[in-house]
């Protein structure tokens, strides 16, 4: 079936090349036939990849070591579930994942906007195929993942045990389509700019692919987050790594985008900043792709090959030329219709909030950049740490936050003094109780935690005006019962409402950040059975060991030969809390040498065991000591004396020995105070995102529209 | 390359070429739609605009002048876009 897969490339990048100049032809000689088929191809595309990635897959669940790409990262033992996630951890497969998303995004993208704006639809139709184009020949000329070997391996490496969880079978799907979508904005950007056409029209395109992309690269990030800190053993949730700050980019411009957007609609400003925003956000979305595929910085994501820097640069070179190009000369169309009124306006507020996300971006810009720059400069790569990224982040955070809860409520246009009373007086009130609340409570050090606790508060209070006064109103109006009036206001203005949520989730999320990045304990000890430590107020003590052999018994499911682990008692004033059982993964590896190393002598895992609340998480990982004399001992008179279908007979001596005997095991052990919110405020912003980008049902829309049209031909009657 | 994945290669070469010339097999397709259906967008769009303009000034956030103007224009272009829409119609 390889030939079919490389079939389908083939005939993919044939069809990306006549829709391309399909749909500039039909928009240069006015011939929408042609348009028309330019978009077709789109769909055809979609269709095409669509048969390459499910030819790809059954390969991986099929065990086809033919393949090259499976026999690297799948192997028998791999279990199933793991194997159909496989295709997208190797470099081929995430390619086709790549350009298989981008197809059907682009598709749904094209559909929806079929009867609008034709002469830009089919500028962004020829972009949008052209960076398809990009990425098939990729996987034509640099990185097949239809390449075959004969005669067929009997096993392959197996995944990267690092990978074996279940957020890393939908973290990078999600994260890719975060990606893909930023590019449907940027298409239709460049179409706008070709066609001059660039009013708002083109923006309220856009903008529910801007909010999908923002929402995809939102959970990704999230789903990334939670396997750093739920599945890796250090610890943390974010570690300013290279790749998770690539993903961080274009989510900041996206975030920014998103706002400014609504001063172009309402105020006809903001046009070069609107489309500036749009091509950055697709061109940091390319630019992330790279740092993942191309290997040019150090990351514990990045496993690409230094074979794609040249095609990517080169891409990323044209975006950024050609960006620059179509908005310096279209600027004489992207002038604002209106100057901003007052300093005091929701419109600077929203300038304001833009400045910050792009200050941000600018930030982790220079710092992920960082050993590139100063390789170029001075000949060394040094890079910057996680202090480094700390002391320019927070403080903007902080200023952003508190801006998320000015925003909704601040007047359009100017704010006098009677309305911001009226507006603030609550939010402030909230932030003041928050902060005599917790200076109660004792908290009296860490201040930019403190002040982000307040801002939150403060978030807090102006959401929640603004709910029940769109309440009261939608009551005065429709005189409906006040939790039917609540719903009515969220369903008929799902936008603005989803987004008040979205910046009510962001706050909570803030708060666990802080709170967790300032208030925790961490402990990293050897113990032995028996032995006790104290992690903040919390007593952590080492019961027994664990030990079980075969994938089969493997409790992480994540396919490990042997797995070593111990169970920790944790008590807290004298009562007991928790039982965890924090345990190492040890997998096979084919080439080890010796039939015991060739079962255990791969990439050991550690699985992390947590008590998790809503007030702090208990969390726990351990690293056996498998060098140990007496555990050494086994594996090499294993290796020199049993056959290959013998390993396992070693191996379970081996588990034997080390409960009988277990070595001293060294153990990570933190205490995080309000982890579980970040989590949590991740949901809500998830849960407002959706309501945000939900389209309204076309009967209501249908409904309303009528009213409001006899409201407007009434007035004018009036008039 | 087994016969299997040729037929298969032909079928969907096939179906890439029908799906795509199917534009170019059919009549012209009319532009006028494409105009009618850009301002209908345009129209919700701005019954959006009078109803978040309405929203804003009873929650606090336009004063009445503000209002009076904004909704005024908001409400003069809506009729521009259904006098287009009408003439489009007819």
């Amino acid at each position: 079936m390889a030939g079919l897969g490389r079939a389908c490339l083939l005939i993919a990048l044939a069809v990306c090349a006549y829709g391309i100049w399909a749909s500039l032809y039909g928009v240069r000689r006015a011939r929408p036939e042609f348009s028309a088929s330019g978009r077709r191809c789109v769909y055809a595309l979609a269709g095409v990849l669509t048969v390459a990635f499910a030819v790809l897959e059954v390969a991986f669940l099929s065990n086809d070591f033919a393949f090259n790409t499976v026999a690297d990262t799948s192997s028998r033992t791999t279990p199933t579930f793991y194997r159909a996630a496989a295709v997208w951890s190797s470099q081929e497969g995430s390619l086709l994942l790549w350009a298989w998303l981008l197809s059907l995004w682009s598709s749904l993208a094209l559909f929806l906007t079929r009867k609008r704006m034709r002469d830009v639809a089919s500028y962004a139709t020829a972009v949008l195929l052209g960076l398809a184009g990009f990425f098939i020949s990729l996987m034509i000329f640099y990185a097949t993942p239809f390449a075959t070997t004969r005669p067929r391996p009997m096993e392959g490496a197996g995944l990267d045990p690092l990978l074996r969880f279940p957020t890393m079978m939908i973290h990078p799907p999600m994260l890719y389509s975060g990606y893909t979508l930023c590019t449907i904005p940027l298409a239709f950007g460049v179409g706008a700019l070709l066609a001059r056409r660039v009013d708002a029209d083109w923006i309220k395109v856009v903008r529910r692919f801007a909010f999908a992309a923002w929402l995809f690269l939102g959970l990704g990030i999230l789903l990334g987050a939670r396997w750093s800190y739920a599945e890796l053993g250090w610890g943390g949730y974010w570690g300013w790594d290279a790749v998770e700050n690539a993903s961080l980019m274009p989510w900041l411009t996206g975030t920014a985008f998103l706002h400014s957007l609504m001063i172009q609609e309402k105020r006809g400003m903001l046009k070069v900043w609107n489309v500036s925003l749009v091509l950055a956000t697709g061109t940091l979305a390319i630019m992330g792709t790279f740092l993942v595929r191309s290997g040019v910085l150090n990351s514990i994501h990045a496993f690409g090959g230094a074979t794609l820097g040249v095609p990517f640069v080169t891409l990323i070179g044209v975006l950024i030329g050609g960006s620059i190009y179509l908005v310096v000369s279209r600027r004489d169309v992207l002038r604002s219709e209106h100057r901003i009124d007052s300093l005091l306006s929701r419109e600077s507020i929203f300038i304001a909030n833009n400045l910050v996300l792009v200050a941000l971006c600018f930030v982790i810009f220079w710092g992920t950049y960082f050993p590139l720059i100063s390789e170029a400069l001075n000949g060394r790569e040094a890079s910057v740490g996680p202090p480094w990224f700390d002391r320019y982040t927070v403080p903007l955070a902080l200023v952003l936050v508190l801006l998320s809860g000015i925003g909704p409520v601040i007047a359009w246009r100017r704010a006098t003094l009677a309305n911001a009373r009226r507006n603030f007086s609550v939010p402030l009130g909230v932030a003041l109780l928050t902060l005599v609340a917790l200076l109660a409570a004792g908290v009296t050090q860490k201040p930019f935690a403190i002040a982000m606790f307040c801002c939150a508060g403060f978030v807090l209070g102006s959401i929640g005006q603004e709910f029940v006064r769109g309440a009261a109103a939608r009551r005065a109006m429709a005189g409906e019962p006040a939790p039917v009036a609540l719903l009515s206001l969220v369903r008929r203005n799902r936008r603005r409402y989803g987004g008040y949520i979205v910046h009510l989730g962001m706050a909570v999320l803030f708060v666990g950040v802080a709170a967790s990045s300032s208030f925790q304990h961490a402990n990293e000890l050897g113990l032995s059975p028996g032995q006790s430590t104290r992690v903040g107020s919390y007593t952590v003590r080492y019961l027994r060991p664990t030990a079980t052999i075969t994938p089969k018994y493997d409790r992480a499911h994540t396919g490990s030969t042997l797995s070593l682990g111990a169970i920790l008692d944790v008590s807290r004033h004298g009562r007991h809390v928790a039982t965890l059982q924090p345990s190492e993964g040890f997998y096979a590896s084919p080439g080890g040498q010796g039939s015991v190393s060739s079962l255990i002598g791969g990439q050991p895992v550690s699985h992390i065991s947590m008590d998790a609340g809503i007030t702090r998480d208990v969390w726990s990982a351990i690293a056996p000591n498998i060098e140990a004399p007496s555990l050494q001992r086994i594996v090499m008179a294993g290796n020199s004396k049993l056959g290959p279908e013998e390993g396992i007979v070693a191996i379970a001596l081996l588990a034997r020995e080390y409960l009988r005997h277990p070595p001293q095991a060294q153990f990570h052990l933190i205490v995080s105070p309000l982890v579980m919110w970040i989590w949590i405020g991740g949901l809500i912003v998830l849960g407002g995102g959706l309501i945000a980008v939900w389209p309204s049902p076309s009967a209501v829309r249908r409904r309303v529209a009528v009213r409001v049209r006899s409201r407007a031909e009434r007035d004018l009657v009036r008039a | 390359m087994s016969v299997l994945v040729a037929v298969l290669i032909v079928v969907l070469v096939a179906a890439v070429v029908i799906v795509v010339s199917a534009p170019l097999r059919a009549s012209r397709v009319r532009a006028r739609v494409s105009r009618h259906d850009d301002l209908e967008a345009e129209r919700d769009a701005k019954y959006r605009e009078i109803r978040d303009a309405e929203l804003d000034y009873r929650t606090g956030k336009l004063s009445r002048e503000d209002y009076e103007a904004i909704d005024g224009e908001l409400r003069a272009e809506a009729i521009q876009i259904l006098d287009r829409i009408e003439a489009e119609e007819r």
